[in-house]
């Protein structure tokens, strides 16, 4: 077998491994069994990085090793499950690894004490058991299981405070939102399979090829596939789950809501990208520029530091699918990876915001105020600095600066969508959607910066409680802010203005095997033309953002609430996230709710009260009726009718009956004469 | 191996009814315990059974013929085959968990558990029998039993539920055997099953009734009498009503052994019989099972309490079983011999068919733990049990997480296959019906969050933990559910012949011409 | 003088002197004596067809049994009429109507 097979089923089975060693004893093991998690995970980041490693040595982009062994065989169906391995799971692989890793050891510290500590670390190795099924998959089914699993694990993890109503709330409604998503996934699985009858990518991508499904099925097979990406990846109008799932713990917000989880829409995008029809990745564009700007606008008015993190989340993932749908699926791959570097870093840096407010809140007695709302924070700059200087060196990263990752993805994907609306000029809202969404993105993302770190403290007398977060929680900090730098994805290259290096090499953008699809060569030609101007307007739209963050919160010069009351119905709908989740109560919950009722009213008080159960009273009436009928009609009416009758004639005659021997003699005497006189009359 | 295997593992429950009959009325450790032996002997025999299969035939194997009552024909037959199979394991399986579950039953114990072993006879008979007179009799052998343990036992509405349940299945019954009836009258005056499947097709071609054709009546008149039992729409409401009103063990017994029973005999008695008509008929049995599945999803939905709720889970999960049992048609020519499709959905309603077996016990086995400690099961009436009944939390998670198709588990399988064989032939109905998972995920989730989430309900700060012997109950169906669920392989090996040999003998003897 | 006619007179005067007593009388012996007129007009009516109807002695076979007959009956007759009075301390037929009610 296979080196990297073997590593990966290593990397795949251990962290199932210590899922169910802490679920069944992890309360008896000491340090209530931590360790055994940490140390899978450890044990798969070595293993990945060892991947990882062979991958740059060989250095080859074509590498791919595969292995897959028979699941199901009934004779002609037959269900094969394996693992794929190149370069793109490698490098997703050591994503997933590392900042599982990170979360693994930021929670030492932030989940300290808790009741249910054991099986934090359960549920996070079943995500990372289930996040790594989908990484490594080489096959639809498999995928889809991960996929299913993943949603599970986020739902127990969000849910993980579950005394909390909102935070159970939370955990259903991600889980729900997915399943919405999967049902799109599952149909586009069974049009694939009933077109060409396997699973694994390599037998639907020949018959693709092969023109085995093509035209309209394939555009829909396609979408039903993107609905998955959709629900995972938290795409509009299947974004609302996850601003929602900020309930849980910080660290879990970090790994799956920031840079694993919801990046396994994009993930799955970017490996089934051959077969997605053009059609079908317009949609894609569409729905993944929308989301980009769409939850920008949202971000930039929350006042919870996770919400507005969250937000930024969506928006940026919407970024990776819009660069899906324009062609530019390594852009997408590329941000994907730089993405979750910089934005787990945030997320850590939160957690590590929330978790000095928590600390100085609790020990001042203070259970009312939000310890993640930034109008209560404010001055954190020199109590916290290496937060401070970590958030910030990602937050330049997110934002677009040069000499960090962010400005090299971002720029392909931007340049990724103006390229497209140049040769498709009817497309060019896509471009309109991402430069706005980079010009929001720079200024929500320095709002939170000075809201939170600079200026003097909301709360004074908090800030002397203010401490730096342990060890434990700063390490993730320092690792993550140092991979937000350009230069660990350019190497061998030291260019910070263009993203030419390892990354680009190894991962090469493959040619659609769609027929009518443009050809990977001419797509990446106009990207290239299209790199400068993109550079420059995003340069341009990036610094205008800051500038306006820095006037608005640092120098005051511009009033935010005086914006805010001007537009105050744009500033409203902002706030209250344009209300999608009342018209999801209003126009979906509610109804089906209703309906259900109605159903079950219907079948239960009508159907089976007065249809089946009127079949026994009509049954019972009728038998009454014949009952009747037998009884009065036949029985005593004609039966004992006769009986009655020769009664009542008895009556009648036994008055003759005198009893009188006399009587009867005389009778007979006269009888006798009546014969008599009958006679001679005759 | 024990020789006639078979008829040991139908009369034992009966050895063990008599013995119980002879023990005195307060002894009941003593009753408890002779069930219990009985029960985990035919278990144990059936495990025999199965090791000793030949998984790579598709026809009956240990076969028992006697002549009964030759001046009809009438003979004891029985056989084995890949469909009956997983339904053997089952039966016993459950009926010996059962005994655990009902342990602390306390008034009527004699009369109880020997209803129960006789009940247990009636179903093992059912799956066995190879002479239709002789199911007919097992059939009509296992309503009494079930009549009395609803009846005595049940909630406050036995009487009217028993009764129900009771006149529903005869209904049932009575035209199943007018359909016997023809077919022994018609197909040369015999009622043995291989013989009238090898007669039956050829014998009523071209006859026709009250303007109908034979094999077209024959086929509503069974299929009315075994629909009644899955329960198909719109003949499945005593199925919530008797669930409810039963004592755990025996809605265990009703959702786990007799619901399979009419696909069952669906798939050994009209599908092999009547092939003609399963290409008339199969698209109304898919637009059916879309029914079931919507219907029962949005009933359950609706639901507060948590055992109508299981209830009609069981109605919204043979609606995938039955989407993949039309699934058969997609083998003909007519829908370009996808031999693929046929596969997966007739192989996956089977297996769906054993999976709910052993899911459903599993939510009727909680429900009624939950029940014992609390005297209710109104969802709403709990909140926040997770930190009270950490380990009840967990198998519940497991046991609806099963039900609602988590892949790892069991029931995703099953489902995935019917959905998979379906879809070539019935795109839309499919489509729609995939509501269904995001329903069925919306009513076991929200029942969980309703029961297990949020701040503790006061009132039961005092419950006590799931005990010893109700975990016993349960483990063992987790672990089925978890090992199929991870690899169906061996359990799909079993089954695979007798589906591909069930597939020829409809495709390819069943003439989709236009039957009158 | 020694017709037929006169014979067959004097019997039905006797019949039906027999038939009012039985009719009318309230007693019993009464009764039972108007039954022995009318068996005995039948005795006379046998002896004159005998005499005049050229039948031998048949009818004098057939008076003789009569006579028997009613000695018989007489006796039972008055063993009725005994219990009669023992049972309603009367010989009165109109209160022996038991049985009619």
């Amino acid at each position: 077998m296979n080196i990297f097979i073997e590593y990966s089923l290593f990397i795949y089975f251990l962290p199932l491994l210590a899922f169910l060693v802490n679920i069944f004893f992890g309360k008896r093991l000491p340090r209530h069994g931590d360790w055994v998690s940490i140390g899978a995970v450890l044990i798969t980041l070595a293993l990945s990085m060892a991947m990882f490693a062979g991958m740059l040595f060989s250095y080859d982009p074509d590498f791919r090793v595969e292995s897959s062994f028979t699941w199901i065989s009934l004779g002609d169906f037959v269900i094969q499950l394996g693992f794929l391995v190149d370069n793109i799971t490698i490098t997703m692989l050591l994503v997933v690894a590392l900042i599982s890793s990170m979360s693994h050891i930021f929670s030492i510290k932030y989940m300290e004490g808790d009741p249910l500590y054991s099986r934090y670390y359960a549920y996070l190795s079943l995500f990372t058991f289930s996040m790594n099924g989908i990484v490594l998959s080489n096959n639809l089914m498999l995928l889809y299981m991960s996929w299913e699993l993943v949603g599970l694990s986020s739902c127990l993890l969000i849910g993980f405070w579950f005394a909390k109503k909102s935070a159970a709330d939370a955990g259903m409604k991600a889980f729900m939102t997915n399943r919405v998503g999967d049902i799109g996934f599952f149909i586009g699985i069974m049009l694939l399979f009933t077109a060409i009858g396997s699973v694994s990518y390599s037998d639907i991508f020949s018959g693709v090829a092969n023109g085995k499904i093509t035209g309209t099925l394939l555009t829909f097979a396609g979408v039903g596939l993107f609905f998955g990406a959709m629900g995972k990846s938290s795409q509009f109008p299947l974004h609302i789950w996850l601003p929602d799932a900020m309930e849980g713990p910080t660290p879990v917000s970090a790994l799956m809501h920031a840079a694993t989880m919801v990046a396994a829409g994009v993930f799955m995008m970017v490996r089934l990208f051959p077969i997605i029809s053009p059609d079908a990745l317009v949609f894609v564009a569409y729905i993944g520029g929308f989301t980009a700007l769409f939850a920008s606008t949202i971000a930039i008015t929350q006042n919870d530091i996770k919400k507005v993190l969250a937000y930024s989340t969506v928006s940026q993932l919407g970024y990776m699918i819009m660069s899906v749908g324009t062609g530019a699926y390594v852009a997408a791959f590329f941000h994907l990876v730089t993405h979750a570097m910089f934005k787990a870093n945030l997320f850590y840096g939160s957690g590590s915001v929330i978790h000095a407010m928590h600390h100085a809140l609790h020990k001042k007695h203070d259970h009312e105020t939000d310890p993640q709302d930034m109008r209560n924070m404010g001055g954190f700059k020199e109590k916290m600095p290496i937060t401070y200087w970590s958030m910030l060196v990602s937050t330049f990263a997110i934002a677009g600066v040069p000499f960090f990752s962010g400005f090299l993805s971002k720029d392909a994907i931007l340049a990724g969508s103006l390229s497209f609306a140049n040769h498709h000029p009817e497309h060019f809202l896509l471009p309109v959607f991402g430069f706005g969404a980079a010009l929001l993105t720079a200024f929500y993302m320095f709002r939170l910066i000075y809201m939170t770190f600079h200026n003097e403290p909301q709360m004074p007398e908090l800030i002397e409680e203010i401490h730096e977060s342990p060890k434990e929680m700063t390490f993730p900090l320092v690792l993550l802010a140092t991979l937000s730098f350009f230069i660990f994805y350019t190497l061998p290259y030291f260019n910070p203005f263009s993203d030419h290096g390892w990354f680009t090499y190894v991962i090469e953008a493959k040619t659609s095997l769609v027929h009518g699809a443009p050809s990977a060569h001419a797509i990446a030609e106009g990207i290239h033309h299209s790199h400068l101007p993109a550079m420059i307007i995003s340069l341009l739209v990036a610094g205008l953002g800051i500038l306006l963050a820095w006037q608005m919160y640092l120098k005051r010069k511009l009033s935010a609430e005086r914006y805010a009351n001007k537009f105050s119905t744009l500033h409203r709908l902002s706030l209250n996230k344009f209300y999608v989740d009342e018209l999801y109560e209003r126009f979906i919950y509610t109804p089906v709710l209703k309906l259900a009722g109605k159903i079950a009213f219907l079948d239960w008080d009508l159907y089976d009260k007065y249809v089946v159960d009127g079949f026994g009273k009509f049954t019972e009436w009728f038998a009454d009726l014949i009952g009747k009928m037998d009884y009065d009609g036949l029985d005593q009416g004609i039966v004992d009718g006769t009986g009655r009758s020769a009664n009542r004639l008895g009556d009648i005659l036994r008055n003759l009956q005198t009893g009188q021997l006399q009587n009867y003699i005389l009778f007979a005497l006269f009888g006798v004469i009546l014969i008599v006189i009958i006679q001679t009359m005759v | 191996m024990v020789s006639n295997i078979l008829s040991w593992l139908i009369w034992l429950p009966v050895a063990g009814m008599v013995a119980i009959l002879l023990i005195p009325r307060n002894k009941e450790e003593v009753i408890k315990i002779v069930a219990a032996v009985s029960t985990g002997l035919q278990l144990w025999l059936a495990i025999m059974l199965w090791l000793n299969f030949d998984s790579a035939s598709g026809s009956f194997q240990f076969m028992e013929n006697v002549a009964w009552i030759p001046s009809f024909n009438i003979s004891y037959a029985l056989g084995v085959d890949g469909l009956s199979l997983p339904m053997i394991i089952l039966t016993p399986l459950l009926s010996f968990l059962c005994i655990f579950v009902s342990w602390k039953i306390d008034r009527g114990v004699k009369g109880y558990f020997a209803l129960f072993l006789l009940l247990d006879t009636g179903m093992i008979g059912v799956f066995l029998a190879l002479d239709f007179f002789l199911f007919f009799v097992f059939w009509e052998l296992m309503l009494l039993p079930m009549y009395f343990l609803i009846g005595m036992w049940g909630g406050p509405q036995r009487e009217y539920a028993a009764i129900k349940f009771f006149l529903y299945t005869l209904v049932g019954s009575v035209l199943m055997l007018i359909a016997i009836l023809a077919l022994y009258f018609t197909c040369g005056n015999t009622f043995s099953i291989p013989e009238l499947i090898e007669a039956a097709p050829g014998a009523l071609e071209g006859s026709i009734w009250w303007g109908m054709s034979a094999i077209k009546v024959i086929w509503i008149l069974l299929f009315v009498g075994f629909a009644i039992k899955i329960p198909v729409f719109p003949f499945h409401t005593w199925l919530p009503l008797a669930h409810v009103e039963a004592p755990t063990a025996v809605s265990v017994i009703l959702a786990g052994v007799l619901l399979k029973m009419g696909i069952y005999g669906i798939l050994r008695i009209n599908y092999p019989m009547l092939p003609d008509a399963v290409f008339w008929f199969a698209g109304a049995l898919a637009v059916l099972g879309l029914i079931n599945v919507i219907w029962g999803a949005m009933c359950a939905l609706a639901q507060t309490d948590l055992k109508k709720l299981v209830a009609y889970s069981s109605i919204n999960h043979m609606g995938f079983a039955m989407l993949g049992m039309a699934a058969v048609i997609a083998a003909s020519g007519l829908h370009g011999e996808n031999y693929i499709a046929a596969q997966a959905g007739i192989t996956g309603a089977v297996f769906q068919m054993f999976n709910h077996g052993t899911i459903s016990a599993m939510l009727f086995i909680l429900v009624g733990v939950i029940y014992d400690r609390a005297h209710h099961r109104d969802i709403d009436g709990f909140g926040g049990l997770a930190r009270q009944m950490p380990v009840y939390a967990g198998v519940t998670m497991v046991a609806f997480m099963a039900g609602l198709g988590l892949p790892g588990l069991s029931g995703f399988i099953s489902e995935f296959m019917c959905f998979m064989g379906a879809f070539p032939v019935f795109r839309v109905i499919v489509i729609i019906s995939t509501l269904g998972i995001v329903l069925n995920a919306a009513y076991f989730l929200s029942a969980y969050k309703r029961i297990f989430f949020g701040e503790l309900n006061e009132k039961y700060s005092g419950l006590s933990e799931i005990d010893g012997r109700e975990l016993f109950t349960l483990i063992p169906l987790a672990v089925i559910t978890l090992i199929l669920g991870v690899y169906p392989g061996p359990f799909l090996n079993m089954i695979k012949e007798t589906m591909s040999v069930l597939i020829d003998q409809v495709v390819l003897i069943g003439n989709f011409a236009v039957i009158p | 003088m020694d017709q037929l006619h006169n014979y067959l007179l004097i019997a039905s005067v006797l019949f039906s002197l027999g038939l009012f007593a039985v009719i009318t009388r309230r007693n019993a012996v009464a009764v039972l004596m108007g039954v022995e007129l009318i068996l005995n007009s039948a005795n006379l009516n046998f002896l004159a067809f005998s005499r005049f109807g050229g039948m031998n002695f048949n009818g004098h076979i057939f008076a003789l049994f009569v006579i028997i007959m009613a000695a018989a009956e007489a006796a039972v007759a008055l063993a009725i009429i005994i219990n009669l009075y023992n049972n309603y301390q009367s010989i009165n037929v109109d209160e022996a109507g038991q049985l009619k009610r």
